[in-house]
């Protein structure tokens, strides 16, 4: 993973020497709120419901198990014993005392993170596919690329006070586990000419309340042109954005406004303008920086796969586990595991500090030290020898982190909705906790098989509702809490936004509406088809019915 | 309609309530009431100056009903604030 140089580490500490400073004056009274409020969003720090909140940027989701451990440090020091995996691959404090954050900072900074650039109107944390590097259909690590955008945009002058948020996600594999078409920009390694790999890239995604597919608009573009593109697709966008109308300030507006060929052309005409610039950096130092992501040497581990056989024979909760948490490794003695934080009836995302240290202990000893955080709230353990499956599943056992549940309904993406969150309409951690308790069987939750249920707790969609092949929408209705239900979303490569299905209903009825569509599903799937197929094949109105009847 | 006012602590982010004697204080039970328009203007003038000496950020009034001759917030997102804790069981502990 890429390591910190002497210039990242002066950069940070002068940027935490500054941020103690503003801390002082603000106590003080030499600064007034709206003074210290951009000041605190350019460091991640949110003023919430109940208190301070922390948001911590994991780059690309990419975490050394030295790192978790000190995050566990922190949850454990400075907020109640916990944090929060959010659904961009970085992690919340939620419980911050303005006071304590200059020192959370520099203990962040001692292992070489922050919180920059994970707020306000400039280019967030850059996401990824959480299986980078390990993944047996990648064409290339985008990991690198997620760097190179990473140093490209962190402190970027011009594009500091974007109109709007601005987020990234790029894959490097033939499946897309980024949700690269529900970001603004997305980019996709793809091969080329004579062999060669480059980009393909996208623009126009989002949820939030007015939710796009990203179009596509440049099919290939040579590696070394990236940062360069990308700067002309940047200024077109800060250019023409809307920042007379938030809710018209994103990048999907402009591509959907002026349509995705007219906002193609202009981009490609200002890279003509700036391509000799000097923009794109030098080929030596996208190899410094891949070198930094170099494969591991994952030593010969051979399997003895009659025993493998028999374990899974002998343990049904095993069996489940590889069946749904063990994915295909590159190299076949080896494998990425999920680590599932979504045992029905918890909070989805949360984790305690003792968890995080668990997992630090299992990256250690499983997994080279490597961890990775996934935009559906679990963690990926990304280099298991196959050999030690048992093992691991063992010791994570023991963590309570073992549920064999991954894209299984009770993998439910949920944002903090309003147990936390100043925007949220309604709550979403206490319907996911009631709607996994309701699917808490295993055997019924596979016999269900895959199904993204995705919740939000506003319009903002932090919990990807749109995404969702079932997605909940918590509203405000005369004051109470309400949720709408959407079908047939998808985040990958068939990406689509979920319908809406028909009138909300109130919190006490939401489980019993979504087993209802569940067992419609049931009795209409043919050939053991996933849910989202059935929907594909027989629209909503048989879900329609059942819900809601003639009415 | 009866209100209240209530902010955020500016050291920690605490929800806070404004008492009767201008201190802020962690229990909405004992916040101080207005009844009308004036009462009303009487907290806010008391939440600016907290404002201004770097105590609280954020103040607001907001609606209660009055059970037991005690302040009570009225919606779900003011309940949860007042609580002073979510809604739902935390991991640290379920574990």
């Amino acid at each position: 993973m890429y390591r910190y140089d002497e210039f990242d580490r002066d950069f940070l500490a002068d940027r935490n020497r500054d941020f103690r400073g503003q801390v002082a004056r603000r106590l003080a009274g030499d600064l007034s709120e709206d003074e210290f409020k951009p000041l605190r969003l350019m460091n991640g720090l949110y003023l919430q419901l109940h208190a301070y909140m922390l948001r911590v940027a994991i780059p690309y989701g990419v975490l050394s198990s030295r790192q978790l451990r000190q995050l566990g440090m922190i949850a454990r020091r400075w907020d109640k014993g916990f944090g929060h995996w959010t659904t961009r691959q970085n992690i919340q404090f939620n419980w911050i005392k303005l006071t304590d954050v200059p020192d959370i900072l520099e203990a962040l900074a001692e292992v070489d993170m922050h919180a920059i650039q994970t707020s306000g109107n400039c280019i967030r944390n850059v996401t990824a596919d959480p299986l980078a590097g390990a993944a047996a259909d990648e064409i290339e690590d985008p990991r690198v690329w997620a760097e190179i955008i990473r140093q490209w945009s962190t402190n970027h002058p011009e594009f500091s006070f974007l109109p709007r948020k601005f987020k990234f996600a790029i894959t490097g594999a033939l499946e897309d586990r980024a949700a690269i078409a529900f970001h603004d920009i997305g980019i996709r390694m793809v091969g080329g000419p004579g062999g060669t790999k480059g980009f393909r890239i996208y623009a126009g995604g989002g949820q939030g309340r007015t939710p796009y597919v990203a179009q596509e608009v440049k099919d290939f573009l040579e590696p070394g042109q990236l940062l360069s593109y990308l700067e002309a697709m940047l200024r077109v966008y800060n250019m023409h954005g809307r920042r007379d109308n938030m809710y018209k300030a994103r990048i999907k507006i402009l591509v959907n406004a002026i349509g995705v060929d007219a906002y193609r052309d202009q981009v490609e005409a200002e890279w003509k303008r700036i391509q000799s610039e000097g923009i794109d950096f030098p080929a030596e130092e996208v190899e410094r920086i891949r070198a930094h992501f170099a494969a591991p040497k994952l030593p010969n581990m051979r399997v003895d796969e009659a025993a493998f056989s028999k374990a899974r024979a002998k343990d049904a909760g095993f069996d489940r586990w590889v069946r749904h948490n063990v994915s295909q490794h590159r190299n076949p003695q080896y494998a990425i595991v999920s680590v599932a934080f979504k045992e029905p009836g918890r909070p989805p995302g949360d984790a305690s500090a003792t968890e995080m240290e668990q997992v630090a202990d299992a990256a250690e000893r499983y997994s080279r030290g490597e961890v990775r955080v996934t935009y559906s709230q679990n963690v990926i353990l990304p280099h298991v020898a196959r050999v030690d499956l048992h093992d691991l599943y063992s010791d994570l056992k023991s963590a309570g982190l073992v549920e064999g549940n991954t894209d299984l309904i009770t993998d439910i993406i949920a944002c903090p909705g309003l147990d936390y969150c100043n925007l949220a309409n309604a709550r979403a951690i206490p319907v996911a906790q009631d709607i996994t308790e309701r699917f808490s069987d295993p055997k019924r939750a596979e016999d269900i098989g895959e199904l993204r249920l995705n919740i939000s707790g506003c319009i903002n969609a932090c919990g990807h509702h749109h995404a969702g092949h079932i997605g909940i929408l918590g509203v405000d209705k005369k004051g109470t809490e309400h949720y709408q239900i959407t079908l047939g979303g998808s985040p990958g490569d068939d990406a689509s936004v979920g319908s809406i299905l028909g009138p909300s209903f109130p919190a006490e009825d939401i489980t019993d509406a979504i087993e209802n569509i569940v067992e419609t599903y049931l009795a209409k799937r043919q050939d053991g088809e996933a849910f989202l197929t059935t929907y594909k094949r027989i629209g909503a109105d048989p879900f329609k019915e059942a819900l809601y009847g003639t009415r | 309609m009866p209100n209240v006012f209530t902010a955020n602590r500016l050291s920690d982010g605490l929800v806070v309530y404004l008492g009767r004697d201008g201190n802020w204080l962690r229990d909405l039970a004992s916040a101080g009431v207005a009844e009308d328009k004036d009462g009303i203007a009487v907290l806010e003038a008391m939440a600016a100056q907290s404002a201004k000496d770097q105590i609280i950020v954020g103040a607001y009034p907001m609606d209660v009903e009055i059970d037991a001759g005690k302040p009570r917030a009225k919606s779900v997102r003011e309940r949860i604030r007042a609580a002073h804790r979510p809604t739902i069981k935390p991991v640290s502990e379920a574990n």
